[in-house]
This record gives structure tokens, C-alpha cells and sequence, in this order.
């Protein structure tokens, strides 16, 4: 038991919640932003003794997750939308409903995996699933594409706490290129979201529908 | 010569900055060529090794590895024969991205193919998504950015469930007493010792990831958009090239399956796989109106047809890695005849496209026959790959599978049938203010051509050299025989 460690995670999930029920783009941006610091701060919080390997993927996600990422998104959002509100299909509190669910889901879950005996007490593998399912609920019930880039980002992030637990099978060189691949993804389709402004006049990916059968 | 697994990354990557760097709009397209030729020179060079590894372990260059590379390089080529000629009739816009893009696209497909430790293939095949989705904009309408923005989202969300799914796997190796890892052929060989909840927890969510990638129906739904909107050469480098680079990665998965004795897990879950996506293909292939739409589906199919012959296993598997590079290069015919027939009319829609064969006789020739040989009609490879597969279905007793093959590969023969007729057969609508006369020059069909000549001698004789090489991708997945 690590009472760091688990402080850093319970913040991460209470950002879960925070995305789901805020109502204006910015903040929920923010809010990935500072999920991504937290993250950053993960790696020297698991892995005890001080290597290169944690100090790069430290900072690696610091650079990536915290700060490049959002500034991009906020850099896009100021770009291209007039209204800034999050619209979604489902109303907030049904969100932080579903959330919250998902989270108690989760925990159960977690519960009755067959942990390796050392990881049997952490709160790494339910906060990482409580995450992705977070990241999926952004994905599917949110309208703008911005804040679909965003549920991306949350379900990434999950991914990552769930990473956390590998270091021996995730060598430095693979770990930057997982954060290189997902700066590359949100730059483009930072440029795809900034055309579809400029095309359709909005982001709303409702308007979406020419392409169907 | 020695050509080691990095050679086949780094030549068409260094043609890749040779493109972004040439500062003409006219003369760029020229690299593209001769960038291909170096590089099937490089992947036939490749198959006279053996198995080659570097990077302690990381990239290795096997039979599956040599098949996948073998398979890209030759579409590539034929895709890079007809580039020039297309990006003339497209002179207006820069063709920078496209011929970059293309090159990078097929270097990190040669990453993929060699790559042995998992996580690098991930990071390599996310790196095909990037690249290719702001080709598919390449025509700048409202079309083909919606299109880009569904492949882009869906293919990242889907290839990140992958990256969850190689950590499980990675989670499995930890319960025994190795230490975790990604590095496949660690992974093989400890595979006795790997801890099947996790296992199957990692079979079922890659499968979900990389079939998402793959196109696998029910997670196909940005297939139909991409190929439909993006330039006939780009679909065709998607739906032969970069499909391609997902089946490996689930081939490796297959292996690890097999080596640690849970095929019987993983066998049924592909056959249902392979057959659902069969089934979603010739529903919607009925009535399809536009062509480039009808080919995704058709994609759609053969990624079942794939996954179905990989379930099966034993001679069926042999019949799939066959039709892997039968479909891959079939596809190449269609699409690049395709885009004939579109710039001929201004469009792709079956309302529109009607007596092609009065119209553009080569193209529709070249389309009819493209068509003939993907629906399984002897003397084309399909028709070898796809009976080798069903032979092998009846010959394990897969009765029920077998014969719901045969039924879909039936329906779909009909389904495609009506709209590729439609399109080819009579009357042509009266001339527009199209480049009619441009579409059928030797430039834009001579290539297509050499696809038909390769398919037929698929079909026809398959060298020894090339028999044996798939026998050892199938013994790769599956373990000796």
C-alpha cells in the first residue's frame, strides 16, 4: 500500500467525474491536462528505486500527456468553436450516473481478477478500468469532435495506469513511441477538426450523415 | 546480398524524405516508381535470406514477415506504375503528402511485418493510421473529410483497445517465472506458462482492436467512408496493403495462442468472426450504387474470408496466407480500374456509370475481369486460395461452416455481380465535359495489366519457392506440422 500513490489515484478518477459533468469544453480540457500530470507523476510513485527508464517516461508523459496535448486542444478549440459549451446526447447527470456505475463496475471487476500477488492490493487496475470506461462514455456521448479527441485522450490515459504495472515488457524506446503516436494523432486531427470548421461551418459531428446507407 | 530486417524499413522511408524534399509538383510524382522498384527489389532480395534478426530480438525477418512484405512491395509497385499518370490528371493540387504519405505508409508496413516485440509493431501500425487518413482528404471535399475524420477516430479508438490488449498479454507472462514481456518470441516460448484468464482476456480485446483496423465487421463501419472517398491508389494500398499489417499482427497473436495450447479457444471465435463479416458484406453489397462503396464491402468480406480460413487451420491457414497476397493484389486491379471509370464519368454511382465498355473498353475490360477473379472464378488466384479453404473446411468436417461459406461467397457473387454489370453493360449516358479519352492511356492501364498477369499466374502456377514459403508462415503460426 503506497497512500501517495492512491491519493494520485483517487484524483484521477474524481477528473473522470469532473469531465463527465462539466459543461464547457475548456475546462474539461484542463482537466485531461491535469489527468496528464498526474499520470506523470505515476511511474516515480510505482517504481521505487530512481532509473532512467521511470525518470524518462516521467517526464515523457509530463511533456506529452500534460502540457502539449492540451495546449493543442486549447489552441484548436480556440481555432474553431463559437459556442463552447460540451452538448451532449445525454444529460449531465445521467453522465455522472453512468460514470459513476462504471467506476463501482470496475472496482468489483478488478476485484475478481486474477492479480499477480503483488499487485493484488493496488488501486492501479480498477482506476484504469474506471478510466477506459470513462474515455469510452466521452467517445459515444459526446457530439462536438473536440470533445471526442478528448474522451480519446481519457481512454489513453487509462490505458496508461494499466501500463504502469509493466515495466519489464515496456523498454523506454516503446513507451516514447506509444506518447510520439498519440502527440501525432491529436496534431492531426487537431488539422482535420480545423478543415471541418471551415467546411461545415461546425464540429457538431451530428452533421455527419451525407456518408451512410 | 544480405538483406537484413531494417533494409526493407529504412529504403522506401529514405524514398519517403526524397519525396517531401523534391520542391516540384511535376516531377515528384517520378519518385514514386522508381522508389517501388527499390523496394520490390529489396523485398525479392529478402526472400532468398533466411531468417534474419537484429535489434536483439526486436526485428526478425521471417517466412510470415517475407510473405506480408512481399505482398505490399508488389501492389506498391503496380499502385506506383499508374501514380504518375493519375497525379497528371490531378495536377492542380500538391501531390507532396500523397507521395510521401504513400512511401512512409509502406515502410512502417515493413516495420510491422518484422517487428517481433509487440509493442513496437503496435506504435508502427498506429503510425499507418496517421499517415493515411489525411491522404484520404487528398481530394478536399466535405466527402472525403468526414471520411477522414470516421477513419482517423474509430481506427485510434480501436488501436488503442489493441494497446490494452497487448497488456494484458504482457499482464499473462508476469504469472509465471519469467518477468513480463512483449517480445514475441519470448512469448511463444514461455507460452506453457502464460496465465490463460489473461490470455483470453488479450486474444479477445486484440482481436477486437486490430479487427477493428482490419475492417471486421460489426467494427467496419469507417471502411465503406474511407475506401469510397479516398483516391483509387490510396484504397487500394488500404484495403491490400495496410489490412495486410492488422492480419499479421492478429497471426502473432494466433501463434502465441497456439503455443500455449488454447487454439481451441481462439479457432471458433475466428470462424464465427470470419463468417459475420461475410454475412454483413453481402447484405449490404445488394443494391450498392457506388462502386468504390461495393469494394470496401467486398474488402469487408475477404477479411472474413481470412479470418474464417485462419480459424479453420491446418490447409485452410496455408489457403489464407495464399489469399492474403491474392486479395491484396485483386484489389489493386479494382481500385485502380475504379478510378478509371470515375474520372471517365465525374462519378462513382451506378446512376451515372452506365455501358463503361463503350466508354472506356480497357478500364471496364480490366474492371469485369478485377471483378471475376475477387468473386473466385477460375484461373485467377482467389479461386485457388478460396477452394483451398473450403476444400480444407469439408476435409475437417467443418460442414456447417463450409457450407454457409460457399452460400456467402455465392450471394456476394450475386450482389456485386448486379452493380458491376450495371456499371459496365448498356448504354453509355452522353458525353460530358469529362477527360473520357484520358482514362484508358497506356499509363493508366498498362499497370493494371501487370496486377491481371500476377493474379492469373497465382491462379494458374505458384512457384515451389513461393509454396514453401507460405508452408513456413503456416508453420510459424501453428507449429510444425
Amino acid at each position: 500500500m503506497n497512500p501517495s500513490l492512491d491519493a494520485v489515484l483517487v484524483l484521477v478518477v474524481l477528473l473522470n467525474f469532473f469531465t463527465l459533468g462539466s459543461s464547457r469544453v475548456s475546462a474539461v480540457i484542463r482537466a485531461t491536462g491535469t489527468q496528464g500530470v498526474l499520470l506523470a507523476a505515476l511511474p516515480f510513485l510505482v517504481h521505487e528505486p530512481l532509473s532512467t527508464h521511470v525518470v524518462l517516461a516521467g517526464l515523457g508523459t509530463l511533456a506529452v500527456k500534460g502540457i502539449a496535448l492540451p495546449w493543442l486542444l486549447m489552441r484548436a478549440m480556440r481555432d474553431v468553436t463559437i459556442r463552447r459549451e460540451v452538448e451532449p446526447l445525454i444529460g449531465f447527470t445521467t453522465s455522472l450516473l453512468l460514470g459513476g456505475a462504471g467506476t463501482g463496475l470496475a472496482l468489483l471487476f478488478s476485484g475478481g481478477l486474477p492479480l499477480a500477488p503483488e499487485h493484488a492490493e493496488s488501486r492501479l487496475v480498477p482506476a484504469a478500468f474506471a478510466t477506459v470506461f470513462t474515455g469510452f462514455l466521452v467517445l459515444t456521448t459526446r457530439r462536438k469532435a473536440i470533445t471526442q479527441i478528448v474522451g480519446y485522450l481519457i481512454l489513453e490515459n487509462g490505458i496508461f495506469l494499466f501500463g504502469l504495472l509493466l515495466l519489464d515488457a515496456l523498454p523506454v524506446m516503446v513507451e516514447l513511441g506509444v506518447l510520439l503516436d498519440l502527440l501525432v494523432g491529436v496534431f492531426v486531427m487537431g488539422i482535420v477538426l480545423h478543415h471541418i470548421q471551415r467546411t461545415f461551418s461546425t464540429i457538431d459531428t451530428a452533421r455527419f450523415s451525407t456518408l451512410k446507407e | 546480398m544480405n538483406i537484413g530486417p531494417l533494409d526493407c524499413v529504412l529504403v522506401p522511408l529514405a524514398f519517403a524524405i526524397l519525396a517531401f524534399v523534391v520542391p516540384s509538383n511535376r516531377l515528384r510524382p517520378l519518385v514514386l516508381p522508381a522508389g517501388a522498384l527499390a523496394n520490390l527489389a529489396v523485398a525479392i532480395a529478402a526472400l532468398a535470406d533466411g531468417t534474419r534478426s537484429t535489434a536483439g530480438g526486436w526485428l526478425v525477418l521471417d517466412a510470415l514477415g517475407k510473405l506480408v512484405i512481399l505482398t505490399v512491395a508488389l501492389l506498391f509497385f503496380f499502385c506506383a506504375l499508374y501514380a504518375p499518370g493519375y497525379l497528371r490528371v490531378r495536377a492542380d493540387r500538391s501531390n507532396r503528402q500523397l507521395c510521401g504519405g504513400l512511401f512512409f505508409q509502406v515502410a512502417m508496413l515493413s516495420l510491422v511485418a518484422t517487428s517481433h516485440h509487440l509493442g513496437l509493431l503496435w506504435v508502427a501500425l498506429e503510425a499507418t493510421t496517421l499517415s493515411s487518413a489525411p491522404l484520404i482528404y487528398f481530394n478536399r471535399t466535405p466527402k472525403a473529410l468526414e471520411a477522414a475524420w470516421k477513419y482517423l477516430l474509430i481506427c485510434s479508438v480501436g488501436i488503442a483497445l489493441a494497446l490494452l490488449g497487448s497488456f494484458f498479454l504482457a499482464y499473462a507472462s508476469l504469472h509465471g517465472p519469467h518477468s513480463s514481456t512483449l517480445l514475441f518470441d519470448d512469448l511463444v516460448a514461455n507460452a506453457a506458462s502464460l496465465s490463460k484468464p489473461w490470455l483470453h482476456a488479450a486474444f479477445v480485446t486484440l482481436l477486437v482492436g486490430y479487427g477493428t483496423k482490419m475492417g471486421l465487421a460489426p467494427m467496419h463501419t469507417w471502411k465503406p467512408d474511407a475506401y469510397g472517398e479516398a483516391p483509387g491508389i490510396l484504397g487500394a494500398m488500404l484495403a491490400g496493403g495496410v489490412t495486410s499489417g492488422a492480419v499479421i499482427a492478429l497471426l502473432r497473436l494466433l501463434a502465441i495462442m497456439h503455443a500455449a495450447g488454447e487454439a481451441g479457444f481462439a479457432q471458433p471465435i475466428l470462424v464465427v468472426m470470419g463468417l459475420v463479416s461475410m454475412v454483413f458484406a453481402a447484405v449490404f453489397m445488394v443494391r450498392q450504387k457506388d462502386i468504390k462503396r461495393m469494394l470496401a464491402y467486398s474488402s469487408i468480406e475477404h477479411m472474413g474470408v481470412l479470418i474464417l480460413g485462419f480459424g479453420l487451420g491446418g490447409l485452410a491457414l496455408f489457403g489464407a496466407l495464399l489469399h492474403l497476397i491474392c486479395n491484396a493484389l485483386t484489389k489493386g486491379i479494382l481500385f485502380l480500374a475504379t478510378g478509371n471509370l470515375h474520372r471517365a464519368y465525374g462519378s462513382k454511382s451506378t446512376d451515372v456509370v452506365t455501358g463503361a465498355l463503350d466508354r472506356v473498353p480497357i478500364s471496364a475490360s480490366l474492371f469485369l475481369v478485377g471483378f471475376l477473379a475477387i468473386t473466385g472464378s477460375p484461373p485467377f488466384g482467389p479461386f485457388v486460395s478460396e477452394f483451398t479453404i473450403l476444400r480444407a473446411a469439408f476435409a475437417s468436417d467443418h460442414f456447417v461452416a463450409g457450407g454457409l461459406f460457399l452460400v456467402l461467397l455465392m450471394a456476394v457473387f450475386l450482389g456485386m455481380g448486379s452493380t458491376v454489370l450495371l456499371a459496365v453493360h448498356g448504354k453509355a449516358p452522353p458525353e460530358t465535359a469529362t477527360d473520357a479519352a484520358s482514362a484508358d492511356t497506356p499509363q493508366l492501364t498498362l499497370p493494371i495489366v501487370g496486377l491481371v498477369l500476377v493474379v492469373t499466374c497465382l491462379g494458374v502456377w505458384l512457384p515451389a519457392a513461393f509454396v514453401q514459403l507460405l508452408e513456413q508462415a503456416a508453420a510459424s503460426v501453428e507449429g510444425p506440422r
